[in-house]
């Protein structure tokens, strides 16, 4: 039992670091985050110069196949990159969700042709890709959904809505799943197709969220004609192909999202507590810093199993859907406490007097959707009960109904 | 990246699971249940002394394998899962590894080869009332050649034969050991929660006794046996508690209420899945905890008490929701939950309640934030 890396593990790591230092500033000792100082626009092409950079010091794609202009690596190597990357204000988040989620299902499920022409673009960064499942009717059920496509000649036509769309307003490709025939069963009625953002009839709207900002898009598809040709893993099979795009989903994702128990109790030490000490030094607080503790670091160490096991050449399994349920209700609970130790004062969002600058209520907020975003608590503990305890399936109602019969609520 | 067990001592868990089956069935757990003179099972007491687990982790110049403790911790796990009834944690967590680390050559000789052999049994007295046993509350006084006092509760006190016993001396405490077939000892079997594990009062008149490590050291001393206890007691604990999972999942699947399994239900799945979330925390933390027993590293203390928390939470929750899943019949004598249900709460207030180490936590993370 130990933490280090294989002699091949250690020497890509100290490649990594040699190159991110290179390239990009670490977070340690900011002050003001990369994003936050530049404008929209000039984040976006540093964004784009970085993930050039990447590519061509070969860190981009590391687990595809080398014939896609991956590394053909192992995963392990991915999670290495990213713990160095981590550690550095690198602007990668415009590149997660089309470099993990969507190109992967594209060479899984393209022509040579289409391979040829899209994967080598991602993956230098000159195009970005989104992901359009979710719509307002069918989330954590996207299977239900009803934006539908239209055979006309060589093409089909497009109309419906999807919703938290993670930047479609700079994505130049995306992949969007739609139902195509409404008289099979819910499941069997779908397919895949890829679509240029740019092509007509396409609206891209921000959302506002309960937070005030907006992250995420809704996209309305109004007579948008897309090609048969870019239809992947052919017409019904929609569903299968979705499979491989969330599959890849659990490996994207990871890392702290806000402040944690170490961030609070430093934090704790300067404000006031309830005996005429400091809050850092009241009983009830201790107690709950120990169980923050735990969980942080429990999860970080479960990361660590996961880890062992990639380096064995074993495929993690779904026990990665632990990470989010933890994390998520973990910050949430963090700042809930720290906005509440401060009594009256903690409502305060003025940056002009909330301690650390309103870090803590705006985490709080942001919690609330993080136990929402990319499968609910509910969803995920779903999958732990099935897929890894084995326990039977719900009952399922829309199994062998054709999908425009099926009740829908409004 | 290693952070796992290695493919030996897998082996060495799946067989101390089979054998474990068989040598300490529910039926053999439930002889000590079902009766009040009994301490433990001696049978399979033996059987362990057998296979030399008991000096697993002593040193073969001291008449033990000579393994590690990253061998000790999957047998304590294979333990907990069986609720074997038996004094091996007072024996080998406390009482061994309290010797093995403060003890002088001469008292190393005189108990452990012994005591890998079954025939010494250890226990820990230092408890005598409610709360942390402290230099400010304890009454038992050694006098530097005897004991005075009673403790209460003291975990396989009937049974053993000799006792670490918590004293004030001097101006602090000290840990003494007592040969409990001595003069002066008296022990009392006392009812507890769980009956599957014996306790009782012990008292001491003018016992002889003799110190173990530094004088007037008592204290700090056992909270360094109870670091390396505690990660012990984790996998016991963790061992427990899937235990209690298995048993929950597998009732969820075969039980059927309004025409259906109970296990499609979300309200069921959701309470195992949290079952399951609290265990691979658990399971983390005391992976990192054997990690830190195992190579002597200085993040012990700090890993030792994120184990025992985490093990804590994990067992209780788990042994309190098996019930539940199964209803009506989990609150009969006759299913298993119970047995669960009562170790829990045993392990989790012995060496110390998990709100005490939450403190110990919070102080050993600042300690290391100082450094």
């Amino acid at each position: 039992m130990d933490f280090n890396d294989t002699p091949e593990e250690a020497a890509f790591r100290q490649r990594a670091q040699a190159f991110l230092a290179a390239q990009v500033e670490p977070r340690a000792g900011q002050t003001e985050s990369l994003q936050k100082r530049l404008s929209d626009k000039e984040y976006m092409l540093a964004a784009k110069a970085y993930q050039k950079a990447k590519a061509e010091n070969g860190f981009a794609g590391i687990t595809w196949p080398k014939e896609q202009g991956g590394l053909g690596l192992a995963p392990i190597f991915s999670v290495i990159f990213g713990q160095e990357e981590g550690k550095f204000d690198a602007p990668a988040g415009p590149f997660t969700i089309g470099l993990g989620m969507c190109v992967p299902t594209v060479i899984a499920f393209a022509t040579d042709a289409q391979k040829e022409r899209h994967v080598g673009p991602a993956l230098r960064g000159e195009e970005i890709w989104c992901q359009l499942f979710s719509e307002p009717s069918a989330g954590s059920d996207v299977a239900g959904l009803k934006t539908k496509a239209v055979r006309d000649g060589d093409d089909w036509v497009i109309n419906g809505q999807k919703v938290w769309t993670s930047g479609a307003h700079y994505s130049d490709w995306g992949i969007v799943l739609v139902r195509t025939n409404a008289d099979k069963a819910k499941h069997k009625g779908l397919s895949m197709f890829f679509i240029d953002m740019k092509s007509p009839g396409i609206e891209v709207r921000p959302i506002h969220q309960m937070s005030g900002g907006s992250n995420f898009n809704e996209v309305y598809f109004t007579d948008v004609r897309v090609p048969n040709s870019q239809m992947l893993g052919g017409e019904g099979n929609g569903w299968s192909v979705a499979l491989v795009t969330l599959m890849n989903e659990r490996l994207a994702v990871g890392g702290s999202p806000g402040p944690d128990y170490k961030e609070i109790f430093e934090w704790a030490k300067t404000m006031p507590g309830q005996d005429g000490g400091t809050l850092a030094e009241d009983q009830s607080f201790r107690q709950k810093v120990a169980d923050w503790f735990v969980r942080a670091e429990g999860y970080k160490l479960a990361k660590f199993r996961t880890m062992t096991a990639l380096s064995k050449g074993q495929t993690p399994g779904p026990e990665s859907s632990i990470g989010k349920i933890i994390t998520a209700n973990q910050l949430q609970d963090i700042t809930h406490n720290a906005m509440e130790s401060m009594d009256h004062f903690g409502i305060i969002t003025d940056a002009a007097y909330a301690p650390s600058e309103g870090v803590f209520q705006q985490s709080h907020m942001w919690a609330a959707g993080l136990r929402i975003a990319g499968g609910t608590d509910e969803i995920l503990k779903n999958i732990i009960a099935e897929r890894i305890l084995g326990l039977p399936g719900d009952v399922r109602v829309d199994k062998d109904v054709a999908f425009k019969d099926l009740p829908s609520g409004r | 990246m290693n952070f796992d067990f290695s493919d030996d001592q897998k082996y060495l868990k799946e067989q101390a699971r089979k054998f474990l089956s068989e040598q300490s069935s529910m039926a053999v757990v439930r002889t000590v249940l079902n009766d009040e003179q009994k301490s433990h099972d001696a049978g399979l007491w033996k059987a362990i002394a057998d296979m030399g687990w008991l000096g697993a982790a002593i040193p073969e110049e001291f008449g033990g394998l000579g393994l590690g403790e990253l061998e000790l911790c999957v047998l304590a796990e294979e333990m907990g899962r069986s609720l074997a009834p038996v004094p091996w944690a007072s024996t080998v967590y406390f009482f061994a590894e309290a010797i093995k680390i403060a003890g002088t050559d001469a008292q190393k000789t005189a108990i452990l080869p012994k005591l890998a052999e079954g025939g010494v049994i250890g226990c820990v007295a230092a408890s005598e009332g409610p709360g942390e046993p402290r230099a400010t509350n304890l009454k038992t006084v050694f006098d530097g050649t005897s004991v005075t006092g009673m403790k209460v509760p003291v975990t396989d006190g009937d049974c053993a034969t000799h006792a670490l016993v918590l004293a004030k001396h001097q101006d602090g405490t000290s840990l003494v050991i007592v040969d409990l077939s001595g003069a002066g000892v008296e022990a009392k079997a006392i009812k507890t929660f769980d009956p599957t594990r014996s306790h009782a009062t012990l008292t001491f008149t003018k016992a002889p006794a003799q110190l173990l490590g530094e004088a007037g050291d008592g204290e700090a001393l056992l909270h360094r046996v109870y670091d390396r206890a505690a990660v012990l007691l984790a996998f016991e604990q963790i061992g427990g508690s899937q235990a209690c999972l298995d048993m929950a999942t597998d009732y969820a699947k075969g039980r059927y209420a309004f025409s259906r399994q109970i296990g499609s239900f979300q309200a069921i799945k959701h309470k195992l899945a949290d079952m399951y979330v609290a265990l691979e925390i658990a399971r983390s933390n005391a992976f990192y905890g054997a990690w830190a027993l195992s190579s002597d590293a200085p993040e012990l203390p700090l890993a030792a008490a994120a184990a025992r928390i985490a093990a804590c939470d994990a067992y209780y929750l788990a042994s309190k929701e098996n019930i539940q899943t199964h209803g009506g019949m989990g609150f009969t004598w006759d299913v298993d939950c119970h047995l669960y249900y009562r170790r829990a709460k045993l392990l989790a207030v012995q060496a110390g309640a998990p709100s005490l180490w939450k403190e110990k936590l919070v102080r050993r993370l600042e300690m290391r934030n100082a450094a």
